[in-house]
């Protein structure tokens, strides 16, 4: 029987998520484009890049950002997390020798009127301090073990 | 598919277009190498039998809706290789701006995706902005919304992209 690791009322505002820290390799870059099926060269001909946009290397797409943030955010939740809603800005890119690192902050949390819980999220993912990419997100939470996201829909899935 | 003029984009605000089913069923194969790609270990994507219990059988990571409608890179019968996001080339194109980057992205997610799921997407211009010069070149920022069906017509997942076309420094308008 898979039980919620985490529930809505578990969660406060202030509270970090756990960092993660990642270094990033060509493979990384490539796989991640590949897995995304963006064939696009600037994320794997790195003459590409350099010469058509302007960039030091290859460098992660923002398909392969968003399974990123994903990974992130339902690492922290366990399987019973389930997304509403995910916004990301790109302000720099993420090439291969970089470590990349995501830090999270739960921005606000509660329990909408339809009854399903959720946390609201600030996530920076930053190179040597730097911000790359920033994401709020709103991920829903069981309210109690009984509960879970995933079996509501129509009226009452309000993402 | 054609391209979009600065005299054209008024009358393609808000207007669904682009119409289109995805190439392929959603496939388990891509869910494993996109979670393989990130190291997610969420055993949603693993273990049927958590699959099974949480959200009643398989689905694929939300975040990988746009990857349902990416074209192949080459198909028979096709003479140029395929653009995902087509809008967003046609303005490239018709607003003479040979380079491009994405720099917001929305989604929003409805109905879990399934395999065996036959997305269908239609693109929606949004916006188009005046010129601008960023540290990139001058160009225009615009919006596009992506709107994705199940075969049951349920909505899966709005997804809104903010492009910046552009010119680098130094280089003349294409003609």
């Amino acid at each position: 029987m898979t039980t919620p690791t985490l529930l809505q009322g578990q969660v406060t505002a202030g509270e970090a998520l756990p960092e993660l820290a990642y270094p990033v390799t060509a493979t990384t870059v490539v796989l991640g484009a590949l897995a995304a099926r963006d064939w696009r060269p600037m994320h794997h001909d790195k003459e590409f890049a350099v010469t058509r946009n302007g960039t030091r290397d290859i460098f992660l797409n923002t398909p392969n950002l968003a399974s990123w943030f994903e990974r992130y955010i339902t690492d922290w939740t366990g399987p019973f997390g389930r997304l509403q809603r995910v916004t990301f800005r790109m302000k720099g890119s993420i090439f291969p020798g970089d470590t990349m690192v995501f830090r999270g902050v739960v921005a606000d949390t509660g329990v909408d009127d339809t009854g399903c819980g959720w946390a609201a999220l600030e996530i920076t993912v930053s190179v040597d301090g730097d911000t790359k990419t920033s994401c709020t997100a709103r991920v829903a939470l069981p309210v109690s073990d009984g509960d879970n996201p995933w079996s509501r829909a129509g009226d009452r899935w309000v993402p | 598919m054609s391209a979009i003029g600065i005299d054209d984009i008024e009358g393609l605000l808000g207007v669904a277009q682009y119409e289109e089913v995805g190439e392929f069923p959603v496939e388990q194969g891509y869910v494993w190498t996109t979670c393989s790609s990130v190291e997610n270990g969420n055993p949603l994507f693993w273990d049927p039998e958590v699959a099974e219990e949480v959200t009643g059988g398989p689905i694929a990571p939300p975040t990988m809706v746009s990857v349902w409608f990416r074209p192949h890179h080459w198909a028979p019968n096709r003479s140029t290789p395929g653009l995902p996001l087509q809008i967003h080339f046609d303005l490239k194109e018709g607003l003479g701006l040979p380079e491009a980057v994405m720099s917001d992205n929305t989604i929003v997610f409805y109905e879990p995706v399934r395999p065996g799921d036959l997305l269908r997407t239609s693109q929606i211009l949004k916006s188009v902005s005046d010129e601008k010069t960023t540290k990139l070149g001058t160009g225009r920022f615009w919006v596009i919304d992506v709107e994705y069906h199940n075969q049951r017509g349920d909505l899966v997942a709005v997804e809104s992209y903010t492009g910046f076309g552009y010119r680098r420094a130094g280089t003349e308008e294409a003609s």
